[in-house]
């Protein structure tokens, strides 16, 4: 595929020597895709998204991300990074630094920004997860979804052309999984290219071009979201889909 | 109809309006085995007391009378074997007139103490303010420039050696300890066996056997006619001792940073050093403030073994005044007692920092 801005070939990663985590894996994402994978815990699809920005290795196939091939070299890593922005489950900011902070990193040290330029760009990113009276608090100082809308501004300072999102939800309090899930739809009304780790379906529904379903390793099935929830293909597919919205 | 939720206004905590006596009741004598407690306390405080105030000031000794010492002798404090020695114990060997030298060389030296430990002075020129602290330092104990006669280093001691080794084999010793924790958790085979075996070498080892390698075995090794001055070699000792034990501390730091914070470092771009000096470090250091000014207070103690290589400080200057003199030598405990209060003034001051400190570093945990 041409203009595929990510793309797995036949990628096989091992944990050890003996638990195959990742197989087969062949998947291409369209610049602008927006991609959401489902599955049951050790299906492999956080370990898949985070092959994207190499924060695990693979032992076979290849995975290209924007043009660059991925492999140990370090040039390429640093290369695909700037490219890919993450969200974490557990939001991963800095506690000892306060939200500003922690969003002018990057940009100052990797993007050789000065302060200045950078203070501006966190400001604005802030003002687009709406948390800009914030910057001056340190992230335990407020709750799990206001951090993890830090989070996801801190990934947009760098400018990705790629966000990954690792069950971005997972660790919330219910009455703040909306606010996060609002940011997200925005994000992806513009543009973004967009890997998505949830078990948000609502979410899946509204924004994504393509659900990918997971398990024990290998992409099960593949469609667009309608056709996902309504039609299942795959005894497995329905088999889960059965558990998680059938309450 | 439906409740409406109606949210119960905030109010201020109840104020305790009590005075002494409900609290000395509470917490003194709330109970049989808290009762007996202060009363036991009580009674302990009532039998030493007077005693010691006896001994330690009504019958004591301030003149530098040695005969009125030896009369004051098991029942006052003979207080007149300071007034007699100071000089020799916290100047040691050092030339008897010269002594504003290691005066004033100490004062300075911990002058910049005090102020590297105020938040104000945390600026870049703090650097070079040590540097001239150091050259000052060294000019004036040295001598040999602007016209102060050279004295040589083994004649340096008492107050100013353990100072001076105490500062420097810590400001030494801790980034050496940061690289080798650094160096103890790298993916390079070759630098992480390199700090395990410097690490584990020096633990397996006291102090004194490194003190002695350094001092009586080192110079064998080195070719015919070069010399290191023996204040550098004990120097060097003590700072690669005081560095194993610190990269240890360290490592424990460092070990407690979540996997996440290096996984959202590593996405953002930053390099491993940057990541160490603006994600981990920053962290792992707060974390370990307790333990490595425990380890500081240590330190400067021990300063006091170089007295076993002939170098004089504090607590060997001490034993150099008095064991010479007869008269004053049965005076010994109150000279100890004088240099306890110094070395406790140093300790206590380092202690109550660290709390600072503590306090300061926590700020940005606390909600």
């Amino acid at each position: 595929m041409t203009d595929s801005i990510i793309h797995f070939d036949k990628v096989n990663k091992w944990y050890g020597n003996n638990f195959h985590v990742l197989k087969d894996i062949d998947l291409s994402v369209a610049k602008g895709e927006r991609i959401v994978i489902c599955g049951p815990s050790g299906s492999g699809k956080s370990t898949l998204i985070r092959c994207v920005n190499a924060l695990e290795e693979y032992q076979e196939g290849q995975i290209t991300v924007d043009g660059t091939a991925l492999t140990d070299d370090i040039k390429a890593i640093e290369q695909v990074r700037k490219q890919v922005g993450m969200v974490f489950q557990q939001f991963n900011l800095f506690p000892h630094l306060t939200v500003l902070e922690n969003l002018t990193l990057a940009p100052m040290w990797v993007g050789h920004l000065p302060k200045k330029e950078a203070e501006d760009r966190a400001m604005q990113q802030l003002t687009r997860v709406r948390i800009a009276e914030q910057a001056g608090k340190y992230p335990l100082q407020l709750s799990g979804g206001q951090q993890q809308r830090v989070a996801i501004a801190r990934a947009l300072c760098l400018t990705p052309k790629i966000m990954l999102f690792d069950e971005p939800t997972s660790a919330l309090d219910p009455e703040m999984i909306k606010e996060v899930l609002d940011v997200m739809i925005e994000l992806a009304g513009q543009g973004m290219t967009m890997l998505c780790v949830t078990h948000e379906m609502g979410f899946a529904k509204a924004v994504a071009d393509r659900v990918i379903f997971m398990d024990q390793g290998q992409i099960v099935e593949q469609n667009a979201p309608h056709a996902f929830f309504d039609n299942p293909q795959n005894e497995r597919t329905q088999d889960f889909l059965a558990k998680i919205i059938g309450h | 109809m439906a409740d409406s939720f109606v949210p119960i206004a905030a109010r201020p905590a109840p104020i305790k309006t009590e005075g002494l006596v409900p609290w000395v009741k509470r917490n003194l004598f709330g109970g049989w085995r808290n009762a007996s407690t202060t009363i036991f306390l009580i009674g302990l405080a009532l039998y030493i007391l007077p005693g010691l105030a006896d001994w330690s000031l009504f019958q004591a000794v301030f003149g530098a009378n040695a005969d009125a010492c030896q009369a004051a002798r098991g029942t006052g404090a003979c207080w007149g074997v300071v007034t007699e020695k100071w000089r020799l114990i916290v100047f040691g060997r050092y030339p008897f007139e010269e002594h504003w030298r290691p005066e004033l060389a100490t004062g300075l030296m911990v002058g910049g103490l005090i102020v590297s430990c105020i938040r104000w002075f945390w600026k870049p020129w703090l650097v070079l303010l040590w540097v001239a602290i150091l050259a000052a330092f060294f000019a004036l104990m040295g001598g040999g420039v602007l016209g102060l006669a050279p004295v040589r280093t083994d004649l340096w001691g008492g107050l100013p050696l353990t100072v001076m080794l105490a500062t420097l084999s810590i400001f030494l010793a801790f980034p050496l300890s940061v690289l080798v924790a650094l160096g103890r958790r790298s993916n390079l085979p070759a630098i992480r066996t390199v700090c395990v075996i410097y690490i584990e070498l020096i633990r397996g080892v006291p102090l004194i056997s490194v003190l002695f390698m350094a001092s009586f075995m080192f110079p064998l090794f080195m070719p015919q006619g070069v010399t290191i001055d023996v204040l550098v070699r004990v120097l060097v000792g003590i700072t690669l001792f005081a560095a194993a034990y610190m990269a240890e501390i360290v490592r424990g730091g460092l070990q407690a940073i979540p996997k996440g914070q290096l996984e959202a470092a590593d996405t953002l771009g930053l390099t491993y050093w940057q990541t160490q000096r603006k994600i981990v470090l920053p962290q792992a250091l707060a974390m370990v403030v307790p333990s490595m000014m425990n380890n500081f207070i240590s330190i400067f103690k021990d300063t006091s073994l170089v007295t076993i290589v002939s170098l004089y400080e504090l607590t060997g200057a001490l034993s150099l005044a008095l064991n010479s003199d007869v008269e004053w030598r049965p005076f010994k405990i109150e000279a100890y007692l004088f240099i306890t209060a110094i070395y406790f003034t140093f300790c206590f001051a380092m202690s109550r920092y660290s709390l600072w400190v503590e306090k300061q570093v926590a700020v940005s945990r606390t909600r």
